[in-house]
């Protein structure tokens, strides 16, 4: 059920928008083009972002730190049944998007796209926002400086997006 | 968009630093260029296929504006914003704001979304009796903006599909659960924190 909802999801949503486009005579290809041309836009801006936490993370990796600091948690984790390649991700999420980007694409590069770890990264990187980030932009657009308990609800937000995604996954995907 | 506080920026300096110290005490210095070379790699890939996804989503959803599509959503969210926020009942500009933002966060367009929720602020700060503290109403709403609630995951589904995935579209629906919930525990966390405030 679930997966033919998220098959059919994306191409009925492009099917509907633009035959309601059609109905309401809206110029489909141009305005189409000038849409897509501020997603490449897009890309082109995140891409120095990514590549260089990419290469902080790749780094991580392959020297050893990253299994030197989750080993001592692998036996704890494992026996929740929690990959311990997700631990820097889930401690990323709150704090920064570019690194959160990169180390999901890292674990994706190095385990496969759909092994059962990228998909449950994919669900803890999908799930939430960059706490800090948005707190930090709102806030400070209009000189707030004392946040109160907008902190602790972004990050209750953020862990039962992290806990849930590892519940949904094993429902899912193990 | 991915962004890098002063903090992070400490922080990634730091982890190349100690990941090129661990790789050297290891006398594993030969891992470096190789685990370097796939991150560009990687980089590479996926923001070509980022520009793909992003080229047809918003090439979609610039129609859905044109078309009065995106403009009918944010309407039906209006009664959640009612709801949520009862405080600002008669605050015609601040709701319109609230009820943007989340329409454009939902939609998956982040950056039309960010100007909206900087005029909700505004206009939340308008009404804030102490400028420097945040008031309920801010709470709630950047609870509502740091849980995120995207339809379609597009960041997700380009890293899926930039590696080959045989079904990348197969995270949504779970992940919009996921995502839902946390909302929903954001929010109330949000809520309950104002009420014991107040007490």
């Amino acid at each position: 059920m679930m997966q033919i909802l998220s098959a059919a999801l994306l191409p009925l949503l492009i099917g509907v928008i633009v035959a309601h486009g059609a109905y309401r005579r809206v110029p489909l290809w141009t305005t189409f083009v000038a849409g897509a041309k501020s997603g490449a836009a897009l890309g082109v801006r995140i891409m120095p972002y990514l590549i260089v936490m990419l290469t902080a993370v790749g780094l991580f990796r392959a020297s050893g730190l990253m299994a030197l600091l989750t080993d001592g948690l692998a036996p704890v984790l494992s026996a929740c049944g929690i990959a311990p390649e997700l631990i820097p991700l889930a401690l990323m999420r709150s704090f920064s998007g570019s690194g959160t980007l990169a180390l999901f694409s890292d674990i994706v590069a190095t385990h496969g796209a759909d092994s059962a770890l990228a998909k449950t990264a994919a669900l803890m990187t999908g799930s939430s926002e960059t706490t800090f980030y948005v707190l930090s932009v709102y806030f400070g657009a209009v000189g707030v400086t004392k946040y109160r308990h907008a902190v602790i609800a972004g990050l209750a937000a953020d862990l039962t997006g992290i806990v849930m995604a590892l519940v949904m996954a094993k429902l899912l995907w193990s | 968009m991915p962004y890098t506080g002063r903090n992070m920026r400490l922080f990634w300096a730091i982890l190349i630093g100690l990941s090129v110290l661990t790789a050297a005490l290891r006398g594993q210095t030969g891992e470096v260029m190789p685990a370097v070379i796939g991150s560009l790699w990687t980089g590479a890939r996926v923001i070509v296929s980022l520009i793909g996804v992003m080229c047809l989503w918003l090439g979609v959803m610039k129609i859905a504006e044109a078309s009065g599509l995106t403009r009918f959503f944010a309407r039906m969210l209006r009664p959640l914003v009612h709801f949520l926020f009862p405080e600002l009942r008669g605050n015609t500009p601040a709701q319109a704001a609230i009820t943007m933002n989340i329409s454009a966060n939902a939609l998956g367009l982040g950056n039309a979304a960010t100007p909206f929720g900087v005029q909700a602020m505004k206009e939340l700060q308008a009404v804030n009796p102490r400028p420097k503290t945040a008031t309920d109403a801010m709470c709630t709403f950047l609870a509502i903006n740091t849980a995120g609630v995207q339809l379609i995951p597009t960041g997700v589904v380009a890293v899926l599909v930039s590696f080959g995935s045989d079904n990348p579209t197969e995270i949504i629906v779970p992940c919009l659960i996921v995502t839902a919930l946390a909302q929903v525990v954001g929010v109330s966390t949000a809520k309950l924190l104002q009420r014991r405030r107040r007490k």
